[in-house]
């Protein structure tokens, strides 16, 4: 059976909303983190059905270039959220706010 | 052009990579006190990759089959790149907050930078569009967290991380919406697949769009996508301020520059002043409003300000609000006038923070009370500060003067259309002349006048704030070669 491409573009539309939501909403530096990832994995299934549409492996090559960037970007995140729970013992981000004027 | 022979024309980029290993590799074998000396590796790599980009001479072509353009406006904006990035490594020398770190990986990762802004500055392809930006993305969330014993560091990099992964995901869906509009990566072959599309699909043409505009908003904050620009100004060290505020943005700009120009202009943009294929949207004045609103917000906050690193964080708001004044036009002239802008805007900008990080180093702040008496304690700190604020308000005969000069021109050679945006630029700049000011008034009329004259100690700073001074100086009344380079420069790469 073949998934029209309507439903694949459906989805990742649906996952992509999820996950500004969550960015917008969540007060977690880490559950944000998460609703990042939501993002770029809703563009991974775009990217990959319009991919299969054109039948073309352009679309898979990005993929797999934001499955890495994806990575590195996590990485340093957490990093500098450890850095950060260190100085303040908090990943809530709404008490993190020394600056503001 | 294929991958092989593309590499006979990559060695800048090549010279950089070897650089950045060179460096982690000497970071391992120096000892803690001795890490500094990294930063000689890289300058020396940074030296190199200049005479590799002068030596390269001006071709005109695409390399790595159809990713990345070389063309004599890739090369302004590198060469624009290596000269901030040089700035900063010899900046951090004299950074009072940066002395109780291993400064080993600070100067590598620098480094790297500079290859993911030459990448920003080349890219016509999509895949490299976003590879570029993540690069410089993640490097910038590094340095700005470089302080990780200082919770403001910290917090910088949290909101900066935030913000700029979520943009970037923001940007990458519509680049993934254009991928599956036009079936292709490359912007030539876009700009033909979109001129071809049929009406109902303008729906989908206009919200990729909109997602792509976020995107470049934020690496050239841009109003409404600024938020994160003063926080993470404030909180950074103020070398990775300084560099934050100029080449991200120069970058930034070429990119946006080359892609509207390419995917969504057609073939007679930057020579006919229309560059929209989208219909349903009046782009040029929604940049025009955006460009309106941006230096507006920036000024207006920026007045508020009592430190004079916010103040300047905010400043470089409303001067990324000028330069896209110019982008509504999308001719040649108005690109002409971005591109000496940002060189003027580099030298002058580098050149102020470099003074707040002096101040900060010697009475240990950065708010407006410090530099009380400072024009009378440190006259030549003091003159050459005063020089900044009033090149950085646009007052002849300044390099900011003739920046802002050839913008307006610009914008009003445009037509009557522009007029009032040219307006605006003008009364946001006399509201800038308040805020400038004020930090000479704080140097010459405020505190004691001391007796003793002083010289700053190290003759590294000396000649580092005279090297940012001097151009500030003397472009603005000889400024001929400069403008005629910047004019051979406007070539971009139009396909093969």
């Amino acid at each position: 059976m073949v998934v029209p491409l309507e439903h694949v573009i459906a989805l990742s539309m649906i996952l992509f909303s999820i996950g500004v939501l969550g960015v917008l909403f969540r007060r977690n530096a880490i559950t944000i983190f998460m609703s990042i990832e939501l993002m770029l994995n809703a563009v991974n299934l775009a990217l990959v059905g319009f991919s299969r549409y054109y039948n073309s492996v352009d679309g898979q090559v990005f993929v797999f270039l934001v499955m890495t960037l994806a990575a590195a970007e996590v990485a340093v995140g957490l990093a500098i959220i450890i850095a950060l729970y260190r100085n303040r013992q908090t990943v809530n981000i709404d008490e993190i706010n020394l600056m503001k004027n | 052009m294929s991958n092989l022979h593309s590499l006979t024309h990559f060695w800048p980029e090549l010279i950089l990579t070897i650089t950045v290993l060179a460096a982690i590799i000497s970071d391992l074998i120096y000892r803690r006190e001795e890490s500094f000396k990294v930063a000689w590796w890289v300058l020396g790599g940074l030296v190199l990759t200049l005479f590799a980009i002068q030596i390269g001479g001006s071709t005109v072509s695409d390399l790595f089959m159809g990713t990345i353009a070389l063309d004599p406006f890739s090369e302004f904006f590198k060469v624009l790149v290596l000269i901030s990035t040089i700035a900063v490594v010899l900046m951090s020398f004299n950074s009072n907050e940066l002395k109780d770190y291993r400064m080993g990986e600070y100067y590598s990762v620098l480094a790297i930078m500079a290859i993911g802004l030459f990448l920003m500055a080349s890219a016509i392809d999509v895949l490299m569009v976003y590879l570029a930006l993540e690069v410089v993305s993640i490097m910038s969330f590094f340095l700005a967290g470089y302080l990780k014993k200082n919770p403001h560091s910290n917090e910088a990099s949290l909101k900066y991380v935030i913000y700029g992964a979520f943009s970037s995901g923001i940007m990458l869906y519509g680049l993934s919406i254009l991928f599956g509009l036009t079936g292709t990566t490359k912007f030539i072959g876009m700009q033909t697949a979109i001129a071809n599309l049929g009406p109902d699909s303008n729906l989908a043409l206009i919200l990729s769009a909109v997602f792509i505009l976020a995107g470049f908003g934020y690496k050239i904050s841009a109003v409404p996508f600024h938020f994160w620009t003063p926080d993470v100004y404030e909180g950074s060290p103020t070398t990775i301020t300084a560099y934050l505020s100029v080449a991200p943005k120069a970058a930034g700009f070429a990119m946006m520059i080359r892609f509207f120009n390419q995917v969504f202009g057609d073939s007679t943009a930057l020579v006919s002043e229309t560059w929209s294929t989208i219909n349903g949207i009046p782009w040029p004045q929604l940049m025009g409003v955006l460009a309106a609103v941006t230096m507006t917000v920036g000024n207006m906050v920026a007045i508020q300000q009592d430190s004079v690193k916010r103040m300047l964080a905010y400043s470089s708001i409303a001067h990324a609000g000028y330069m896209m004044m110019a982008l509504p036009l999308m001719s040649e002239a108005g690109v002409y006038g971005i591109m000496i802008y940002l060189l003027m805007y580099l030298f002058m900008n580098l050149g102020a923070f470099f003074v707040v990080i002096y101040v900060q180093g010697k009475f240990g702040g950065e708010d407006f009370d410090n530099f009380d008496g400072l024009g009378w304690k440190m006259p030549f700190v003091g003159v050459v500060m005063t020089l900044f604020m009033f090149s950085l308000t646009g007052l002849p005969p300044t390099a900011g003067f003739i920046g802002k000069f050839y913008l307006f021109a610009a914008v009003i050679k445009a037509g009557t259309q522009y007029y009032w945006l040219a307006i605006v630029g003008a009364l946001n700049s006399v509201v800038s002349l308040y805020y400038y000011i004020r930090v000479v008034k704080h140097m010459f009329l405020k505190g004691e006048r001391s007796e003793s004259v002083e010289m700053p100690a190290s003759s590294l700073v000396t000649i580092l704030l005279l090297a940012m001074a001097l151009p500030t100086f003397i472009l603005g009344w000889y400024f001929a070669p400069v403008v005629t380079w910047i004019s051979e420069s406007l070539v971009i790469f139009q396909g093969m």
